[in-house]
């Protein structure tokens, strides 16, 4: 269980939100909608030790992670708008670098994992290739499995449906469900109200529930 | 032809010497050209403004001057150096500044989001730039990279001024001496020879990288 109490961020002196607060529950699946420029990015960032918070708390099953922008476990897995895959790697060394390198996880488990990660998202016949030879829902689907090498306890895309056209959205529904089924904590950002409401337990409004 | 059988082994000493301070130039301005480079990124303001002094003074003045100054210039001050390891200082130093540069744009060039996708999958700043950041930056300053090892083939010529026998050198002496432009020719065609496999070398390494964009 994700909880977080009281979170404020500002840049410089601009209050970008005050306390916040927000409860995802064990293999829930959370939207996260709201305006352009209202802090959605900024929030998951700071959730995944990109970015420092002002002040607050959050915890993970009762235990407070640092909010100062140093942290650097996989704690939190994030699916970034842009994806971020490595250029120079194959899809499969995308996905096995961090557990070899990180968790130390022997290369031949490690890439039976991969393995079996991209079976489940239909993507086992690309793993010898590029990140540049995949199209856009491609590599979405190498960017998720690459987080789930890392078993984060919560996973967390930034608008996973922008630039996408409706079967691939689909697509990504079908993904999102599959890995509720299987117990994954999910937390979506988007402005796809349609996507948000065939995907997720509850929408997390966040211009109604964050006061500036 | 046996006139060229005569003076080879002359020119050829001399290529030794002028391989040497290629081969050593560049591996010590490599490493040296990397660590400036991320030294421009130093938190502290005084050391990237020694830095940049120091990459401003390297671009700005002659080789050749520099060559003179490390060699005979602090010689004056009572700080001697070989001849040769005064070479290869000023090559070195030199060197590593337009490389440091060349290291810097390449780094500029590597999107924020590589550093925020390693630092999420828990990659150490020691990993995520080794493994993941220095391959992108070398594939980036690859032709540049380039373009600095065929002029650093002609700047080891430059090395007469500190009575080095280089290569072109033996040749200067061997032309006076016999009153022919035969060694100038030949020394031209052995230039021209390392700077034609250094081309190939540069552009299999660029196809080797291509294999991901
Ligand atoms: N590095 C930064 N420095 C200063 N201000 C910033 C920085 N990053 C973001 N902001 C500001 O913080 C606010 C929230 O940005 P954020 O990217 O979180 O918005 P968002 O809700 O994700 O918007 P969008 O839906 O357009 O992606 C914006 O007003 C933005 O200008
Ligand atoms: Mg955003």
């Amino acid at each position: 269980m994700l909880t977080i109490k009281n979170l404020t961020k500002m840049y410089d002196q601009n209050v970008i939100f005050k306390n916040l607060n927000l409860t995802v529950k064990e293999g829930e699946v959370l939207s996260i909608v709201g305006p352009s420029g209202i802090g959605k990015t900024t929030l998951i960032k700071i959730m995944a030790g990109l970015e420092p918070a002002n002040s607050g708390e959050i915890t993970i099953n009762n235990e407070a992670i640092s909010i100062d922008g140093e942290r650097s476990d996989a704690n939190i897995g994030l699916i970034f708008q842009d994806f971020n895959l490595f250029p120079n790697f194959t899809v499969m060394d995308n996905i096995t670098l961090a557990p070899i390198n990180v968790n130390k996880v022997p290369a031949e488990k490690a890439k039976e994992q991969a393995l079996s990660l991209l079976e489940s998202l239909g993507m086992a016949d690309k793993a010898d290739l590029y990140p540049y030879q995949l199209s856009g829902g491609q590599k979405q689907r190498v960017a998720i499995a690459r987080a789930l090498a890392m078993s984060p306890k919560i996973l967390a895309y930034d608008e996973p449906t922008s630039g996408l056209d409706e079967s691939s959205t689909k697509q990504v529904a079908e993904v999102v469900k599959t890995l509720k089924s299987r117990g994954v904590t999910q937390v979506i950002i988007t402005h796809d109200q349609f996507f948000a409401e065939i995907v997720s337990d509850r929408i997390f409004d966040f211009a109604k529930e964050v006061v500036r | 032809m046996s006139y060229l059988a005569t003076i080879l082994p002359s020119l050829l000493s001399g290529l030794k010497m002028t391989l040497g301070i290629f081969f050593l130039t560049i591996i010590g301005s490599v490493p040296l050209g990397i660590i400036v480079s991320l030294g421009l990124k130093s938190p502290y303001f005084t050391i990237r403004w020694l830095i940049n002094g120091y990459i401003w003074i390297m671009r700005g003045t002659p080789l050749l001057l520099q060559l003179i100054f490390i060699y005979y210039g602090l010689g004056m001050i009572g700080v001697t150096f070989p001849r040769f390891e005064a070479a290869i200082i000023a090559f070195i130093i030199n060197y590593a500044a337009y490389l440091a540069e060349i290291f810097r744009g390449g780094l500029q060039a590597i999107p924020v989001g590589q550093y925020d996708a390693a630092k999420v999958l828990g990659f150490n700043k020691f990993q995520t730039f080794f493994k993941i950041i220095l391959p992108q930056v070398i594939k980036i300053v690859v032709p540049s990279f380039g373009n600095e090892v065929i002029n650093l083939v002609k700047d080891t010529s430059l090395v007469y001024v500190i009575g080095l026998g280089d290569m072109l050198r033996a040749g200067n002496i061997a032309a006076s001496r016999d009153v022919t432009l035969m060694p100038y020719l030949l020394v031209g065609l052995i230039y021209l020879l390392m700077t034609a496999i250094v081309t190939l070398l540069l552009r299999r390494s660029e196809k080797v990288l291509n294999t991901w964009r």
